[in-house]
């Protein structure tokens, strides 16, 4: 098991399967206060139902969750006092902005977690304001999200949970199907959290941009961590890598010369440039 | 029709469903009378009225409502055209379409033989069947103009105010949140299938493309359905619903009820 200081989210032994295919097996780990933790892994790697079982959408058939060292159950979060806060501390962001902007503007979309946690009125305004002029999304405040274009989708999501002030963000592929600067936008937002006491966990497989975002990378294949370690450790590791399909071997020429090496997409420091 | 126009049609029913949308938001949003109105004495205010109209059996009544209806629709700045195309046009095709054997098969001193039948109209039938199509003509602008007037949110509130189940305003919640995006999925897999088609389909394989659709989209339904629970679950989604703007009734809110309580009271009075 993977030891941090001050765990925000221990999980032990933790098995989860969608009507009897398993998603997740046996998987142990720790995720500490402030920590920035990635997890990488190729497509049904277990990535989003981590994501889901830390966020108490899901709950494992076997093993347990804890997060601040009380057990996160379907019971205990069933208590009203107990969902308010969990739900105020924990944060996530689904993969697919659409599932999450389901209000008929902006800024109803933002204001929405902060009135189903009981804010005051004139909290959420004020709230709901500064984080759409801190995400620069002020101007989109009275369109409606399922018009907005995939950049935009995905900082108002951003911007739905960020108004909450979550103390841990659970990320799921925050950058897939982006362009380049809107990407970027969203990379630079992470790496603002770091130093700060939030916890960032954000499921990738983009690997150019792990480095960025994480302290701490644990690689995942078929529900199960298989590696952890800093980014420079697990990037340099291409055995790894090509075990958890995050890279694949390429054939090509330089100068008519033809050979086969890992490659990965994007542009990571180290990586062969195209 | 041809494949083009049957895709094309199709595209543009979903752009349709989007601006109808965007047209109720709006509507909510200007002044006008029903918005002044608090949106729980909009809801009960429109349930009596639609009542009254349902008991009521004098057609003169009915149509009294009918024109109060519309009288409301313009104070509260509705267009008219909109009413008829989504509502008066559609309602009289269907309605009509159920109360024509009405017109035959009630018994009563005949007004009319169809030529070259047996099929006589009688003047009850004639009564009933405008009535029926009267009713549903009313009920159905009376509800239209709620929609149009008050927004998705505050209509929740106001049926939960009214202690409606939980389950019951989560499922409306639920059908309204995951209902535009299964209209762009489908859109999407229109534009898709538009892309990569050359020549015309037959009419069988329109109707297969159809039913294979429908199929993709019941399937999709239900994994969408569960995706937009869990996004509201996470945060923090309940089963109540809160709303920005604070409900409290006024003097002005007593008034309208009490408007449309005498209002559908005399109504059901005078057309017993």
């Amino acid at each position: 098991m993977i030891e941090t200081p001050t765990p925000a989210f221990e999980v032990s032994s933790v098995s989860f399967d969608y009507e009897g295919i398993p998603a997740i097996r046996g998987l142990s780990l720790q995720i500490g206060k402030g920590e920035r933790v990635a997890l990488v892994g190729a497509n049904g790697s277990g990535k989003s139902t981590l994501l889901r079982i830390l966020d108490g959408l899901y709950f494992p058939a076997v093993g347990s969750v804890k997060f601040q060292g009380e057990s996160l159950t379907a019971d205990r979060l069933r208590r009203n006092g107990y969902a308010l806060t969990f739900r105020r501390q924990v944060a996530l962001v689904f993969q697919n902005p659409d599932v999450q902007l389901f209000n008929p503007t902006v800024f109803d979309e933002v204001a929405y977690g902060p009135l189903q946690l009981r804010w005051a009125r004139e909290e959420v305004i004020r709230r709901v304001e500064e984080t759409l002029s801190t995400m620069g999304i002020a101007q989109l405040k009275d369109r409606p999200p399922y018009r907005l274009s995939g950049g935009e989708k995905k900082r108002v999501a951003l911007a739905s949970v960020l108004v909450l002030d979550p103390e841990v963000l659970l990320l799921d592929e925050p950058t897939a199907a982006l362009d380049p600067k809107s990407q970027s936008q969203i990379v630079d937002l992470i790496q603002q959290w770091k130093g700060t006491s939030k916890s960032v966990v954000t499921a990738t497989h983009q690997l150019e941009i792990v480095e960025d975002i994480a302290d701490r990378v644990l690689v995942l294949e078929a529900g199960a961590v298989i590696a952890a370690g800093t980014p420079s450790e697990i990037l340099s590791d291409e055995g790894l890598l090509l075990r958890a399909n995050l890279v694949h071997a390429h054939r090509h020429s330089h100068g008519g010369v033809v050979h086969s090496h890992p490659h990965r997409h994007g542009h990571s420091h180290d990586e062969h440039s195209h | 029709m041809s494949q083009d126009s049957f895709i094309e049609t199709t595209m543009r029913a979903f752009t349709r469903a989007f601006s109808k949308a965007l047209i109720s938001e709006r509507g909510a949003n200007q002044p006008g009378l029903l918005q002044f109105l608090d949106p729980r004495v909009r809801v009960v205010g429109v349930l009596f009225l639609v009542v009254s109209v349902i008991l009521c059996r004098k057609i003169s009544v009915v149509a009294a409502v009918m024109a109060l209806a519309v009288v409301i629709a313009v104070a509260s700045r509705l267009s008219l055209w909109l009413l008829a195309t989504r509502v008066w046009f559609v309602v009289l095709g269907f309605a009509g379409f159920i109360a024509l054997p009405a017109l035959f098969v009630t018994p009563g001193s005949p007004i009319f033989t169809v030529p070259g039948t047996h099929l006589a109209v009688s003047a009850q039938g004639l009564r009933t069947s405008a009535l029926l199509i009267l009713r549903v003509e009313t009920a159905a602008t009376l509800t239209t103009i709620l929609v149009l007037c008050t927004s998705w949110t505050h209509i929740l509130k106001a049926l939960r105010s009214l202690h409606l189940p939980v389950e019951i305003v989560t499922m409306l919640a639920m059908t309204h949140r995951y209902v535009f995006l299964l209209i762009e999925t489908a859109s999407q897999m229109f534009e898709s299938r538009q892309s990569r088609m050359v020549g015309q389909l037959a009419g069988p394989d329109r109707r297969r493309l159809m039913a294979r659709t429908a199929g993709v989209l019941l399937s999709k339904s239900v994994e969408l359905s569960h995706e937009v629970y869990l996004a509201m679950l996470s945060r923090g989604f309940d089963g109540e619903v809160h709303i920005l703007s604070v409900l409290r009734l006024r003097v002005r809110d007593y008034l309208g009820m009490a408007a449309f309580l005498s209002v559908s009271c005399l109504a059901v009075w005078i057309g017993r």
